[in-house]
């Protein structure tokens, strides 16, 4: 029984139950800043242990921590750390969201390290569920206001049927397989020569399952009205770490157990690329709200990031996790201006609210132009790192048509992140916003020097991306 | 349990199931009255995997098709909770739990 191994998530789970003891004991608008402070602690902490926990299988093969495990947890703690600080931003001030919402991110991301590291079907279920359970909250957190609890129930019925969906997935495989481990479903599909029918149907089951999470094309239906109504934060943890837990998934299970199958999956992961692209880019032109605008941005980026998965080499592996790191920096410095988008208390989010950004506030306008030139995947920004490893892998495995539409669609995808730098530099100025935050600007501004900076970074990142490919080839 | 499975057969059992999940596909996607029959076809889902887990698990001799269903009876048993809470603030801030007022962000 190794338990060390589980350590991170062990201390995550046991400082959340402690923040939220401590929260309750506190007198009720006391409560959040403290909550909040100690749960960017705790996530540093939990930070450490992630990077120093060694390699191996524990908890009867429940749980796995690889390179590619330790890749996934260290983007999605990182995730957290910006939503919470974004959060006692959106805090001060009339508008007070409650203690729980830090508690909710820790759980969230407790449940997102579980997905990364699960070996099993059963932990990969349990995990994506303690993530999700918490998302559903988080998003109807501000009871008061129609738009969030829309949004919380949005998400919750569909995010739900697609669990249901999984669910029942993972029942056929387990009957066909006879096993709920990765590892010895992977021996069975390489060692019957044909793959029965009920594995293969319930792959697929899979596949849709965490195609929802992923928010990509076509189950992506919820997506633009969750980020449009849940609160900016809880929008820039949504847009982070539940997708990388997701991707984490996806990666593992159809690189490991599924791997052999990997002929008769591929041309399912290329549509659903193929069409994330797309629409991700081309729904996207008619939007006047921001945060919709983030989440067609986010479907797409999905799309570019699948290419890479839809390529199943570990070239393709490397470039789809290099991409993940590129959009966790560039998306949350977007949502940090988004969030710093305030007047007189009151959060706007029209997208020509921002006119004027340039002259108002210059800092906050430099961040969100680098944001939107790396979205593009304009060259010293992160963003372009990301796609060209992508592209490069999926033209190596020749998909050639796959990255025709990848093209058309970053240069349609171009036109509408080109028309939010076009407003906060070139139209008639609005009102400026309130005075910032101070986190929210130090999101921002780390957030933004990270994407325009990533090229120095990109060695280390990329041999961990590597790493971490490899440790994923290995298992399967 | 082994017994029943043996005489026969698993057929039945997926039959039923993948009846039980179509009917909650169903009932979600045909359904535009009341969100609460949307929640019920979630648990119909739900338990069609359930079936499938417990059927499989009897067929197989394994146990951990059976420890899988404890895990999803409880995670069910969450989730209906929430979505109960979910749909008690919605109803608050809105005054209904009909499907086709669920819709003032469109586009």
């Amino acid at each position: 029984m190794n338990w060390i191994l589980g350590l991170p998530e062990l201390v995550l789970a046991v400082s959340a139950l402690v923040i939220l003891a401590a929260g309750v004991l506190q007198k009720k608008d006391e409560a959040f800043l403290p909550c909040a402070m100690l749960s960017i602690a705790a996530f540093v902490v939990t930070g450490f242990l992630v990077v120093r926990a060694p390699d191996g299988i524990a908890y009867n093969g429940m749980l796995v921590v690889d390179a590619f495990s330790r890749f996934i947890k260290v983007l999605a703690l990182i995730g957290g750390v910006a939503a919470i600080a974004l959060s006692i931003g959106y805090s001060d001030g009339r508008r007070q969201l409650p203690f729980e919402m830090p508690v909710l991110v820790l759980f969230s991301t407790l449940g997102a390290m579980v997905m990364a590291s699960s070996s099993n079907l059963m932990t990969l279920f349990v995990g994506l569920e303690l993530s999700s359970l918490s998302i559903y909250i988080l998003c109807a957190i501000e009871r008061d206001r129609l738009g969030a609890a829309e949004a919380g129930l949005k998400y919750f019925i569909l995010g739900s049927l697609a669990s249901g969906l999984l669910l029942y997935g993972m029942s056929l495989v387990y009957g066909y397989a006879g096993t709920m481990d990765y590892a010895p479903i992977a021996a069975e599909i390489n060692g019957t020569g044909v793959v029965p029918l009920g594995l293969m149907i319930g792959t697929v089951f899979i596949i849709v399952g965490l195609a929802f999470k992923l928010s990509a094309v076509p189950f992506h239906m919820w997506t633009p009205d969750v980020y449009q109504g849940a609160p900016t934060p809880v929008t820039a943890y949504m847009a982070g770490a539940p997708k990388f837990a997701a991707f984490a998934l996806i990666l593992r299970v159809m690189s490991g157990p599924f791997g052999a199958m990997s002929p008769r999956w591929q041309m399912l992961i290329e549509v659903i690329a193929a069409l994330s692209m797309l629409f991700g880019s081309f729904a996207a032109i008619p939007q006047h709200n921001i945060k919709r605008l983030m989440a067609y941005s986010s479907i797409g980026h999905m799309g570019y990031a699948m290419m890479g998965l839809a390529a199943a080499s570990p070239a393709g592996t490397t470039g789809t996790l290099v991409y993940l790191a590129a959009y966790l920096v560039m998306n949350a410095g977007t949502f940090g201006v988004i969030a710093a988008m305030r007047r007189r208390g009151h959060e706007v989010t029209g997208i020509s609210d921002l006119a004027g950004l340039g002259r108002n506030n210059p800092g906050l306008a430099l961040v969100l132009a680098i944001c939107m030139f790396s979205m593009i995947g304009v060259p010293p920004m992160a963003g372009f790192f990301g796609k060209f490893m992508v592209f490069a892998a999926a033209w190596n495995a020749g998909l050639y048509p796959l990255v025709a539409v990848g093209a058309v669609s970053a240069v349609v995808g171009a036109f509408y992140y080109l028309r939010v730098v076009k407003v906060i530099y070139f139209d008639p100025a609005a009102a400026p916003f309130d005075k910032t935050a101070p986190s929210v600007s130090f999101v921002s501004v780390a957030m933004g020097l990270a994407t325009v900076l990533f090229l120095i970074g990109l060695g280390p990142i990329s041999t961990a991306a590597q790493a971490a490919a490899q440790a994923l080839i290995g298992q399967g | 349990m082994n017994s029943a499975i043996a005489q026969i057969g698993l057929g039945p059992f997926l039959t039923v199931s993948a009846a039980l999940l179509v009917l909650g596909v169903f009932g979600i996607f045909l359904n535009r009255k009341n969100i609460i029959i949307i929640m019920m076809s979630m648990e119909l889902i739900l338990l069609s995997a359930n079936l499938n887990f417990v059927a499989f698990s009897g067929a197989l001799g394994d146990l951990s098709g059976q420890v899988m269903v404890l895990f999803t009876l409880t995670i069910a048993a969450a989730e209906a909770a929430i979505g109960l809470a979910i749909l008690t603030v919605y109803f608050r801030n809105r005054g209904s739990i009909q499907v086709d007022d669920v819709a003032t962000m469109k586009g």
